[in-house]
């Protein structure tokens, strides 16, 4: 049998920041047209290893191959191959929703004779088209996130990340955004990793999940694989409860409390 | 290995050289077109950026002009100020891009910036572009103020579009400089401090108020090795109808394209270091 082709590959990916490990020799592998989640609480390191994988932090060590292109010595060719969510906000507010994904249209090169017929299928597709000319600032949280996902993916890139896609959403607009993530998927064929501390968010979305503590990759399968490997009856609060507990400091110190809220300031 | 190559790995790797110059270009444009969409949603900017150069061409310029003692090179103090105002208004403009660069930084949008697979320096450029835009519509209102002060404009078509040019470079190399600057300080608060720091030297250290000769040995070295000086040497010469140049032209805009292209290439070193 042929192995099965790989879309992203990580070896030992490992990332340090003075003597602090962030991630800790993480491997794994993502197949063409999954949805796979990286979940693990605030702190555990998903952000950092998300911005390895898009070139926006060099790893200390370790390898990661995006879209058949290394991250390090081929940066530039997996930007053009990817579509990056981040957690923080990437509309900009001063503009409108159409000048947001025009920019994107022009910066990714799509071709002038496809950019409007691609804006506006993308706004289409995210449920925004009656709101194009509106500036951004006036949108709700869960507009801006379907905005950013149209804008990350005006490029129709085969991978998509997504840094905590849903953090800071009602649970009503946490299912729009759900539900316009899974048809992109469905209609591109995109290859999506997401990150998130919510377990039904990643129970309900992904096809495959990465459990992530303290820097390191403690589990990888299906949810129902996870679930099942914890007992008959087991959620995956129970999977994540029995691996954090395992793990040192779970309780959180002075340390751990300072770099979380750290972490959700100042870099992500 | 992906089935189908994205656009802007076309654009680089299998159509011409002539293709990959139009990519660049369209990068560079769709930097600066975003930041003049968005002063034209808030145009405000324009008009309070107007009120520095009115205040000190009607305050400081009256006042000066009846100092005696500085030779102005014969000619009425007004006509020598107004080209350093001019040259002033649009510093002030760029060393802005600094702190538009770190709060982009702050609110996330960098990121997509940098995410993009355009070129570093496309992304420098395009911001320098829109600095150069910001800095002609300035112009635009100095010019305003110098015709109700009756100074001697020159309205000779190669002298304004000489002038044109001169505020493009000012503006792209003092926003591109002030863009580094940002990427090695990091934080809007040392961002304030070192642009204080900063931007008062380049104006007080150089010709912009007054002539290089009186100025103490000194002064008149940080003189020369700053820019600003430069610009506003050309300036002078074309600005206003019988101006001349004390370092030739020619040595004005070898030295404001030189310096810029050089800040263009370390600030499109340091920006990455901005999402890092
Ligand atoms: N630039 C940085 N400098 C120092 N420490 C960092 C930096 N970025 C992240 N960290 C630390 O690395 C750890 C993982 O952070 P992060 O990847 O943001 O976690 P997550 O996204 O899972 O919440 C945190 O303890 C955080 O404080
Ligand atoms: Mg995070």
């Amino acid at each position: 049998m042929k192995p099965r082709a790989t879309i992203v590959e990580t070896a030992s990916l490992t990332r340090r920041f003075g003597t602090f490990t962030a991630v800790d020799a993480v491997s794994f592998t993502v197949f063409p047209g999954e949805i796979f989640g990286l979940i693990g609480s605030n702190g555990a390191g998903k952000s950092t290893l998300v911005k390895m994988l898009t070139t926006m932090l060099p790893p200390t060590s370790g390898r990661a191959v995006v879209a058949g292109y290394d991250v390090v010595r081929n940066a530039a060719n997996v930007r053009a191959h990817i579509g990056y969510v981040p957690q923080l906000l990437s509309a900009d507010g001063a503009l409108t929703g159409y000048e947001n994904l025009l920019f994107a249209a022009r910066l990714y090169l799509v071709p002038r004779a496809e950019r409007e017929k691609r804006i506006r299928t993308a706004l289409e597709r995210m449920g925004l088209a009656e709101f194009a000319d509106r500036l951004v600032q006036g949108y709700s949280g869960g507009m801006i996130r379907r905005l950013e996902i149209a804008q990350s993916t005006i490029h129709e890139p085969p991978v998509l990340f997504m840094d905590e896609p849903t953090v800071g959403l009602d649970p009503a607009a946490r299912h729009v955004v759900w539900a316009h993530v899974r048809q992109l998927q469905e209609t591109l064929g995109t290859t999506i990793i997401m990150t998130t501390h919510l377990m039904d968010e990643a129970d309900q979305m992904c096809d495959r999940i990465g459990l992530l503590h303290s820097g390191r990759l403690q589990a990888v399968g299906s949810p129902k694989e996870l679930k099942a490997s914890i007992g008959p009856e087991a959620t995956l609060d129970d999977v994540f409860a029995s691996i954090a507990d395992t793990g040192a400091g779970s309780e959180g110190s002075y340390r751990d409390v300072r770099q979380t809220r750290r972490s959700i300031q100042s870099h992500s | 290995m992906s089935a189908r190559p994205a656009e802007a790995f076309r654009a680089t790797h299998e159509r011409s050289l002539i293709a990959a110059a139009a990519g660049y270009g369209t990068q560079v444009f769709a930097v600066a077109d975003v930041e003049l969409r968005k002063l034209m949603h808030d145009p405000t900017e324009i008009f309070t950026r107007a009120l520095q150069p009115a205040i000190w061409l009607l305050l400081f310029g009256q006042v000066m002009a009846h100092v005696r003692g500085l030779d102005a090179g014969g000619g009425n103090y007004l006509d020598f100020l107004v080209p350093g105002i001019l040259a002033q208004s649009v510093l002030f403009a760029a060393i802005f891009y600094g702190i538009s660069a770190i709060w982009e930084r702050d609110l996330g949008i960098l990121h997509r910036y940098m995410v993009s697979p355009a070129p570093r320096t496309a992304l420098v450029l395009g911001k320098a572009v829109s600095a150069a835009v910001r800095g002609l519509i300035q112009s635009v209102i100095v010019y305003l103020l110098a015709l109700l002060m009756h100074v001697d404009v020159s309205f000779n078509p190669l002298h304004l579009i000489g002038v044109a040019a001169l505020i493009a470079l000012g503006s792209s190399l003092f926003a591109t400089f002030s863009l580094a600057i940002a990427c090695i300080v990091k934080t809007r608060e040392r961002f304030m401090g070192i642009g204080q720091v900063l931007t008062m030297p380049i104006f007080f250290a150089s010709n912009a108020i007054y002539p290089i000769d009186i100025m103490p040995d000194w002064l008149r070295g940080i003189s020369l090795a700053n820019p600003l000086s430069y610009q506003v040497d050309a300036l002078r010469a074309l600005m206003l109808a019988g101006g001349e140049s004390k370092f030739g032209l020619a040595t004005d805009f070898a030295v404001l394209l030189g310096v810029t292209a050089v800040l263009v290439l370390v600030a499109a070193r340091l920006y990455p270091r901005m999402t890092a």
